[in-house]
């Protein structure tokens, strides 16, 4: 493949953890560059690159520095390192290997919003990045690299919806994470009501390669709309899982068959997850689908964390949906009617569906709930919720029906996920009130 | 009791953050460390050293799967089971410390020494199925591989 690798460049040949290495290869030296620019030409940089959120949204991260008052003293960068969408693990391998990639473009960030503190917020299980990305920090502040600008290290401990933007923000303030309405936005009022700039761990870390490359190199990799590169994270049924460097654009049969290896044991592709357990589900007729945020969304789906799941023949639709809605019942924080109690709703009707107790209007009631529950709380988590049933509903229909026709699984004992537990079925917070008939 | 080590570590938090508050998640981290779980004991500590409430300490605590309100046993075996583990066999590594441990998920053996629990996605997709023992990863675990995990958890014990 000769995808120019940017995010982590390097890193197969040196220890890029090391401060050393990484100034070796050209480190830092995007920062000395910013510093000379006046905030508002980085700012401009940052919007003529075109650079989309790499955390799920693919919000511009130029418009957002532009919405933040500049004029305001307290203004903060906050690194949403956070990665907890099932199937992502792309800024596990950028921390773990090339964490000062990210210091680097947290200064930069810093720089281009005339801020000086910056606060990464990484999720407690991440501990062997948080001790190495903990160790670059300090590295790189000893070698004065930091000006006066201080970059705080913070551990989440271990809640899904903290990914979301604004509960993490209430989770930095030491509170629940639970999600703020909005507008306003954190641009406007973020942490501690001050403008905050929030991105994603690879979204950040792309700053300083376009520094380094200059807009107009930048923006002939991958597609116009969505310039770039990005790190997928192939998982599931495929031979070579693991992370994988690649222009945006590049079709998703390629991810999965040249570079992943396609499908082991001679089995039969079923469904492709393109963004993380929370979007929509694409079936093997989709496979030419371009792997960018415009290309996947006119496929009925969403880019999310680039979290690519392949799922083969062997797996029952109605346990995998049901295990995704399970975690996201986990999952919701409370704070919504819609998602609080849908998601309950999800998991007993295809808990019903899955031991063959189903009638046929529960097919009909589990759409309902889905319709329900979409567009209807304070953030995505409820939407999330909902994807991942409605969508293998719709394109697996046949497979339901079957589980109501037959009063069983027809896939017996046989699916690759039968039985598979989920944490929340250890609650004694699990509702023991039944779906009524 | 205000100058305690764990006092003087917490006041030190609060110094990093622009609002004191911000260090209630760190405080709390490092109490459980301290006592093993979130014991009302220890929320009144950490509740003291930032100055606010016992009731505001265990709201925040309650809200995370990383923060124990119960006690625990000392070590921690972590399997996850989230879609990517799953399509991996993580059940069959579920059962396999189910038959090693005696207990079920979301139990500690008799002997104090194990919780063991299903968790959701822990970000080593590649390298299903994914183990936390103690926050530390062991990765492509299958059943064959539970049995020497266990015994080295014990050997820790």
């Amino acid at each position: 493949m000769a995808t120019p690798e940017l995010i982590l460049a390097h890193a197969d040949e040196r220890d890029l953890t090391r401060l050393g290495e990484y100034r070796a290869v050209g480190g830092y030296r995007s920062l000395e560059r910013a510093l000379e620019l006046e905030p508002a030409a980085v700012v401009q940089v940052i919007t003529d690159a075109t650079l989309r959120g790499r955390g799920g949204a693919g919000f511009p991260m130029g418009r957002k520095a532009s919405l933040i008052d500049q004029k305001n003293p307290r203004k903060y960068v906050v690194v949403n390192a956070d990665e907890s969408e099932p199937g992502a693990f792309k800024d596990r391998e950028i921390m773990a290997r090339n964490p000062h990639l990210l210091i680097e473009g947290c200064l930069i960030t810093a720089h281009a919003i005339e801020s000086r503190a910056v606060f990464i917020y990484i999720r407690g299980e991440y501990l062997a990045e948080y001790e190495i990305l903990a160790r670059a920090v300090e590295d790189a502040r000893s070698a004065g690299l930091f000006g006066d600008v201080d970059v705080v290290v913070h551990r989440g401990a271990g809640a899904y919806i903290c990914g979301e933007e604004s509960a993490l923000l209430e989770s930095l303030e030491g509170k629940r994470g639970q999600p703020r309405p909005r507008p306003p936005f954190p641009p406007v009022t973020g942490l501690y009501a001050a403008p905050t700039q929030i991105n994603n761990v690879q979204t950040i870390a792309i700053v300083p390669k376009i520094i380094e490359l200059g807009v107009e190199e930048f923006v002939k990799i991958g597609v116009r709309s969505s310039p770039g590169t990005a790190v997928f994270s192939l998982s599931g049924n495929v031979v070579r899982p693991g992370n994988y460097e690649l222009e945006l654009g590049t079709p998703l049969r390629t991810l999965i068959y040249d570079v992943g290896g396609g499908i082991p044991d001679g089995r039969e592709l079923k469904g492709i997850i393109p963004g993380g357990s929370s979007v929509p589900i694409l079936t093997p007729d989709q496979l030419d689908t371009p792997l960018d945020y415009d290309s996947i969304q006119a496929a009925g789906s969403f880019f999310g964390s680039a979290a690519v799941i392949v799922v083969d023949d062997r797996c029952c639709m109605v346990q995998l949906a049901l295990r995704a809605a399970k975690f996201y019942m986990h999952e919701s924080c409370g704070k919504c009617t819609p998602c609080r109690e849908g998601t309950r709703w999800l998991v007993q009707l295809l808990t019903r569906i899955e031991e063959g107790d189903a009638m046929q209007s529960d097919l009909d009631l589990l759409v309902s709930v889905c319709t329900r529950m979409l567009g209807r709380s304070l953030c995505a988590l409820g939407d999330f919720a909902v994807y991942p049933v409605s969508s293998y509903l719709r394109k697996y229909r046949a497979e339901f029906q079957r589980h109501v026709d037959e009063g069983a699984c027809p896939f017996g004992d046989e699916s690759s996920i039968a039985g598979i537990e989920a944490p929340i079925d250890a609650h004694t917070h699990f509702p023991t009130v039944e779906v009524p008939a | 009791m205000t100058d305690s080590p764990f006092y003087d570590e917490v006041q030190e938090l609060k110094r990093r953050y622009p609002d004191w508050r911000s260090a209630t998640l760190p405080a709390l981290q490092l109490a459980q460390e301290k006592h093993g779980y979130l014991s009302p004991d220890a929320l009144r500590e950490t509740a003291r050293a930032l100055g606010t409430t016992p009731a505001f300490c265990e709201s925040v605590a309650s809200f995370y799967d990383m923060l124990h309100l119960a006690p625990v046993g000392r070590h921690m075996v972590e399997v996850c089971t989230n879609l990517p583990c799953a399509l991996a066999g993580a059940q069959r590594v579920v059962d396999a410390f189910e038959d090693e441990l005696g207990v079920r998920p979301g139990e500690t053996t008799d002997d104090g020494a194990i919780t063991f629990r299903t968790v959701e996605c822990l970000g080593g997709c590649d390298r299903a199925t994914v183990v936390a023992v103690d926050e530390r990863y062991h990765e492509l675990v299958t059943p064959d591989k539970v049995a020497a995990i266990v015994e080295d958890v014990r050997g820790d014990a």
